[in-house]
């Protein structure tokens, strides 16, 4: 089956959180909050067992250097549309990046492989889910997760994420929060048409001289073979919140089992250098 | 609990919000690391005792053994989000978990463990006695440094880097718990191999600890200060202290209870330094980006 997944392009991000909502009412997502985190509109905070899409808003100083010009969205000049005039609110204020997070549905999700129960799978789509008839609450998944993505709902006691609208997907439906996006920051495709289609966007940006855009997970020799969703992002992944070079754990694991086998010699030679001499 | 001064804004990420989830898992895991080391090396102690024809130090490290592992089952279980569903834990074997490795490596430790004490109390059934001791002695040095591997395969700064020293630390600390309750529970004359055991287990201790401290570099500070940092220095003392009474005046019994305590003490303040550093670790956004930001700039 083609792999499927999310395109979020940050840059045509109007901060309106449909996606969240959108999430959370086809999902039965249980509230995160009434909050008030005075960081900017935000007051979701991250992504969590409650929190399947996030929209982060970023208030940045422009610095000194001049603003660059107003990128064309979709191919036709922006004009005056909101998300230009995010972009560039002039060179003495303030630049707000807003940019929809999810579950990155990794090529090699540390979720999935540290789950001793099988309750994370990947399904037909290449997407990573949760089994909620299956978790029994260990939890592992959550500090595995170099995104910090999966987290455990306390009232019930499993974890939850992104299920990258596993049932819609298999009705041939758009997951919710792609089908709410006003502006089609978020696109929802075979992941192959998804990179395409973001290669073309950033050389759009590019070419309007949006230096600083870039594509986030879309690389597949990156740390954990690249996402099933990723990002076009306009300043360093960290501003948003998100780890720069993000490593899969369990890369490193045949080198842990390996320490451990030595430490596991070192303890019988050391209780048979004890009970060696007589006594 | 923001960290401390960071060279430039963006060092702490999205409004100084920790990049990574904390775990969720309660200090009774923390304990668990420490029952487990103490079921797990006592184990190998008690077989090793039993090859070497010194019973009564087989005796009370077997019995520690089964002891450990009685304890270690419900702390497990009584951490998970859905206690009724543990056995779901042997639905599948995933060499990529090492929480899977770990729960089949305890299935069968368990009751080897608890046979080899059985038999060893009551004197019954000694040739499965013997087969089981064996068993559990072998599967003990993986039933202690496991755990180790558990809590480096994660995402957490502190925990993932110290990857290479992590087995050895929990090693030598459940070698040291297990010798601190031998020379507790043995009278003096039999109790030498815990003795001895007790030295090597502390010295290796104290040692992985700096090693780890070294390697981790510029993610360490967990270990070094607050709470974490605490419980460390709480622990080298009580883990040289009881090393050195057990040294010098072992042959007292109540010195050896003593230096048992100590040692007992030292290795389970251990395993809560390292829990609670996992946690301080992933509160801090710096500690998963500046590294991150190092290792792509170095390409």
């Amino acid at each position: 089956m083609t792999r499927m997944g999310f395109f979020t392009d940050t840059s045509i991000c109007i901060g309106c959180k449909a996606c969240e909502v959108a999430c959370k009412e086809w999902n039965d997502v249980p509230d995160d909050g009434l909050n008030f985190l005075g960081t900017s509109y935000d007051n979701t905070g991250a992504l969590g067992a409650d929190t399947w899409r996030h929209v982060a808003f970023v208030e940045r100083p422009r610095g000194g250097s001049a603003p660059p010009s107003s990128p064309p969205v979709n191919g036709q000049d922006a004009g005056s549309s909101p998300a230009a005039d995010a972009l560039d609110t002039g060179s003495a204020g303030v630049r707000w990046l807003m940019s929809s997070d999810v579950c990155k549905h990794c090529t090699h999700a540390a979720c999935l492989d540290v789950c001793p129960t099988g309750a994370l799978f990947r399904t037909e789509f290449d997407t990573v889910v949760v089994q909620q008839d299956v978790c029994n609450g260990c939890g592992y998944c959550v500090p595995a997760c170099p995104f910090g993505v999966i987290d455990k709902r306390e009232s019930d006691g499993r974890v939850w994420k992104c299920t990258l609208c596993y049932d819609r997907l298999k009705s041939d439906m758009t997951p919710a929060c792609a089908k709410a996006c006003p502006t089609q920051s978020i696109q929802f495709g075979p992941l192959d048409e998804l990179r395409d289609r973001a290669a073309g966007r950033l050389g759009v940006l590019r070419e309007a001289g949006v230096s600083e855009a870039h594509l986030y997970g879309a690389d597949d020799n990156d740390g954990v073979g690249g996402f099933g969703a990723f990002f076009l992002l306009l300043d360093a992944p960290e501003v948003y919140g998100l780890p720069p070079d993000p490593v899969v754990t369990t890369r490193d694991l045949p080198r842990m089992w390996r320490a451990a086998a030595g430490a596991a010699l070192a303890l019988v030679g050391a209780v048979a250098a004890a009970c060696a001499r007589p006594r | 609990m923001r960290p401390a001064p960071v060279t430039d804004e963006t060092a702490t990420g999205y409004y100084g919000n920790p990049v990574l989830k904390a775990p969720v898992w309660k200090p009774v895991i923390a304990l668990y690391f420490f029952t487990g080391g103490v079921a797990g090396a006592s184990s190998t102690l008690g077989f090793a005792a039993l090859l070497a024809g010194n019973r009564r130090l087989a005796r009370s490290a077997l019995l520690a053994s089964a002891a450990g592992i009685a304890v270690s089952g419900p702390l497990l279980v009584v951490d998970l989000g859905r206690p009724a569903r543990f056995l779901n834990m042997l639905r599948v074997a995933k060499p990529t978990s090492p929480m899977s490795v770990g729960s089949w490596i305890l299935s069968a430790f368990a009751p080897a463990s608890m046979l080899a004490a059985g038999s060893a109390v009551t004197g019954r059934l000694p040739r499965t006695g013997r087969v089981a001791a064996g068993a559990a002695g072998v599967l003990g040095p993986a039933v202690a440094t496991y755990t180790a591997v558990l809590v480096a395969d994660t995402a957490i700064p502190a925990w993932h880097d110290a990857h290479r020293e992590l087995p050895y630390l929990f090693a030598a600390s459940a070698a040291a718990s297990a010798a601190g309750t031998a020379l507790a529970l043995t009278p003096v004359p039999d109790a030498g191999p815990a003795r001895r055991l007790a030295v090597m287990g502390a010295a290796l201790e104290l040692a992985a600890f700096r090693a780890m401290e070294r390697r981790l570099g510029e993610v360490a500070g967990p270990y070094k200060e607050g709470r974490a940092g605490t419980l460390a220095r709480a622990a080298e003392a009580c883990t040289a202290a009881g090393a050195a009474l057990g040294l010098v005046a072992g042959r007292r019994r109540p010195v050896a209870v003593a230096a048992g305590a100590l040692l007992c003490a030292g290795s389970l303040i251990t395993r809560h330094s390292v829990f609670r550093a996992g946690f301080e670790s992933a509160a801090d956004p710096a500690a998963t980006i500046g590294p991150q930001r190092s290792r792509r700039a170095a390409g």
